[in-house]
């Protein structure tokens, strides 16, 4: 596979409040066991691609020791494998800080050239989605676009903040690109997915950086729009987009969908994680849990619906949790009621709380708070 | 190289014929376990958490499983730089080779991989247990003891010490007697299958062993005795705590059934002492809004719609709407299809359950309770499959009986 992977974690997460407190977007917990960042990184593994750049920006201690050798993609290797590649700020403390992801790139250009793949995807990690990029080369080559833009024709309506919309003209080339602020007319959301030669990419960087630009999306390849042959290519499967409390909610319960659980983990490839070699999980005589996400390690005696449970999570009895998301070993303790409620990971809920959020804004209990 | 206080040498080749179709493809070992295990996981587990880094498995019956089970060690973090896990099968050399004719033999055929490491001791364990244990205190007291050899024992009810191989011990412990399934037994303390060596010891008493064509090249039944018969310091370290030989379809099943306690004595929920295991990747299973999961526990990657009573699911099982699963135990990639009925019953992997199908065991307390559907066997839709003779042959017109 001639295709090399960069995931670009410069991304917007002021909107997941205290999720994203003391930990990037990429390292935010999802569906029971993973972290958003296993998506985009088993999405390259399933494609083929065997050396991957992780574009750090920042808080990324929980993101390292997720990561830690690569192994649990396959990434860790004797050739290529998995690069962590530390953001500008750190490379050059001396320089002023850049507000933008160019000079992240600009400051790992050595590891990008040196590089011996032809092709380079970049990819964001807040895309949920299962997508296999060889097809997706495959049309890169036949169109002899430039630059291949993944997007998807899923009605997003009302759920652009921060989306890169495009419009795509009938011979499938990019007719305008923006980063949606506001009223727009633009209709198709990009993956921020993104194919193209090695050697483009490093061109578009040097050029971007000589100029004064400093944002990827805006500087490299909107401003170019003119100059540069840009292809949409569709991707017709699930994607979930996570870019803020709400969305993060309403994508996990996406989940409890069989068609979307199925599609997203089964196929076309299987998403990677840290192992932690949790036992299966529990139910006792009084344990009842319908339409439920239950991943290892959970002891359960209480009452769970349409929610979503970590790894190593207890349920005490008489607890009754509806539409929530309890993340990893959190402890449940008995006769708790929890609805539209996330609990971060180590969360202590003591006897008889009662806790309630709503759909459109759910109650977040921070990492290790004793309620 | 560097010496090794201990090198482990793990007996996986037996065949576990009692098992029946369970080993049919594969070595006991092999053998699935607890809804996310294999047996071998327990004392491969039990090495690292005791700080055990160098182990040989002897392997020698349907090796496939197992090897590629193994690996090089990873899942028990035995991929080391120096030791960790060694698959040591039989192997030819210039005048031939053998099969293993014993467990003393197969320790014997691998004399040069144990010398490499220059041991102290040397712990031979069974791959047909399941139990969690430290086997530091137990080297400890072997060295306190200033033993040759030290077995670990267990104390069984009196009315069952007939059917294991019994130590007869003074009061410090140092063992008088072994007799192995004695018919008046004079102790309950029952070999566990689970000794330590003196290195230097041992192999002497192999190559004396190696050259008795008379011998059956047993540890329990050749070298331990013969050890006594020459006065040699034997201790007997005593274990509590559970321990269970799941060597027939029957104890295999209870075993099973043991983790579904609300406090079972085995504990596999303790993080400070992890089973170890090969990780299915699979996501958290999904349970539908009708399904009912009680006294259970179920893997990852499942997905149920109908009900789950007292059983132990294995990864990748689908249970459709309806169906109703009872004190049974569901291996990998089955499929119970919508509204059948399981009860009492071992499904191999990949087998599938049709529609409106019966599955059941009996409930007499016998031995021939349990129904056993081998892997990837179809049970058409609406048939029977039944230990309860008095239903069998009230459907046995409709050529519903299968055989498994």
């Amino acid at each position: 596979m001639d295709l090399m992977g960069i995931i670009n974690l410069y991304e917007s997460e002021e909107l997941l409040h205290e999720i994203t407190q003391h930990r990037p977007l990429a390292a935010v917990p999802f569906g029971g066991r993973y972290r958003l960042i296993d998506f985009a990184l088993s999405n390259m593994v399933n494609s083929g691609i065997t050396n991957v750049g992780i574009l750090f920006q920042h808080k990324y201690r929980s993101l390292m020791d997720h990561l830690r050798s690569g192994k649990e993609w396959d990434l860790a290797r004797k050739r290529d494998g998995l690069a962590l590649l530390t953001p500008a700020h750190a490379a050059y403390p001396q320089q002023p800080l850049y507000g933008g992801d160019v000079s992240n790139f600009h400051s790992n250009l050595d590891y990008i050239r040196y590089s011996r793949q032809k092709y380079v995807v970049v990819s964001g990690s807040g895309m949920v989605c299962n997508i296999n990029y060889k097809p997706v080369l495959q049309f890169h080559e036949n169109t002899g676009a430039d630059v291949t833009v993944i997007y998807t024709d899923q009605d997003c309506t009302g759920d652009y903040a921060g989306a890169v919309l495009i419009n795509i003209d009938a011979n499938g080339l990019v007719a305008d690109m923006e980063v949606a602020a506001g009223s727009t007319k633009l209709s198709s959301v990009s993956l921020g997915m993104y194919i193209m030669e090695r050697q483009l990419l490093i061109d578009l960087i040097e050029e971007c950086m000589a100029r004064g630009g400093y944002d990827f999306v805006k500087h490299c390849l909107i401003k170019n729009m003119e100059r540069l042959k840009i292809f949409g290519c569709l991707h017709k499967g699930y994607v979930g987009r996570i870019y803020s409390l709400s969305s993060y909610f309403q994508r996990s319960m996406d989940l409890l969908s069989p068609a979307v659980w199925r599609e997203l983990f089964f196929g076309p490839g299987l998403i990677y994680t840290k192992v932690k070699d949790e036992p299966p999980s529990k139910y006792m005589n009084s344990a009842r849990v319908t339409s439920s996400l239950i991943a290892g390690g959970c002891e359960i005696e209480g009452t769970v619906e349409n929610s979503i449970l970590f790894r190593g999570v207890t349920v005490g009895k008489g607890v009754h949790i509806k539409n929530s998301i309890i993340m990893q070993k959190s402890v449940i303790d008995s006769g708790a009621l929890l609805d539209q409620v996330i609990c971060d990971k180590n969360v202590h809920i003591t006897k008889d709380r009662q806790l309630k959020g709503d759909c459109s804004y759910p109650l977040v209990i921070k990492k290790g708070m004793v309620v | 190289m560097p010496k090794k206080e201990c090198v482990a040498m793990l007996l996986a080749g037996g065949q576990g014929s009692r098992l029946g179709i369970l080993t049919k493809q594969l070595a006991k070992p092999a053998v699935p376990f607890g809804g996310k295990y294999r047996i071998i996981d327990f004392p491969l587990s039990n090495c690292n958490n005791s700080g055990i880094d160098t182990v040989g498995v002897l392997t020698q019956y349907k090796p496939l499983a197992l090897n590629s089970y193994i690996g090089i060690g990873a899942a028990w973090d035995l991929d080391r730089k120096y030791g960790g896990v060694f698959v040591l099968p039989p192997y030819v050399r210039e005048q031939g080779g053998e099969w293993y004719k014993g467990t003393a033999d197969a320790i014997y055929q691998n004399m040069n991989f144990i010398d490499t490491f220059n041991p102290e001791y040397v712990l031979v364990l069974s791959g047909d247990h399941i139990y969690k244990m430290d086997y530091a205190p137990m080297i400890n007291f072997h060295r306190q003891k200033q033993a040759d050899a030290t077995i670990a024992v267990i104390g069984v009810p009196w009315e069952e010490a007939n059917r294991f191989g019994i130590m007869n011990t003074d009061a410090d412990q140092r063992i008088t007697e072994f007799a192995e399934k004695p018919r008046n037994p004079q102790s309950n303390l029952a070999s566990m299958g689970i000794y330590i060596f003196n290195w230097p010891i041992l192999k002497k008493y192999l190559l004396a062993d190696g050259d008795n064509l008379a011998s059956s090249h047993d540890f329990g039944k050749d070298v331990i005795p013969s050890m006594l018969h020459d006065s040699q310091r034997l201790y007997a370290y005593p274990y509590s705590g559970y321990w269970k030989d799941v060597g027939t379809i029957e104890s295999y099943w209870e075993a099973n059934m043991d983790l579904l306690e609300d406090h079972p004595e085995l504990d596999i929920y303790d993080s400070k002492w992890r089973i170890y295991s090969v990780n299915p990747t699979r996501p958290p299973h999904y349970l539908g809004a009708e399904a009912k999961t009680t006294n259970s526990i179920i893997s990852e990657g499942c997905m149920i719609l109908g009900e789950v009573e007292h059983s132990v699911i294995f990864p990748d099982v689908y249970i459709g709407p309806g169906a109703k699963v009872k004190d049974s135990i569901i291996m990998p990639n089955v499929r119970i299809e919508a509204n059948s009925i399981v009860n009492k019953a071992i499904i191999d992997h990949q087998a599938v359950v049709g529609e409106n199908a019966v599955v059941e065991g009996a409930y007499t307390g016998g031995i021939q309770d349990i129904v056993l559907i081998g892997e990837s066997v179809l049970v058409p839709s609406d048939s029977l499959v039944s230990k309860n003779r008095a239903a069998a042959r009230q459907l046995a017109g409709q050529s519903a009986q299968k055989e498994i």
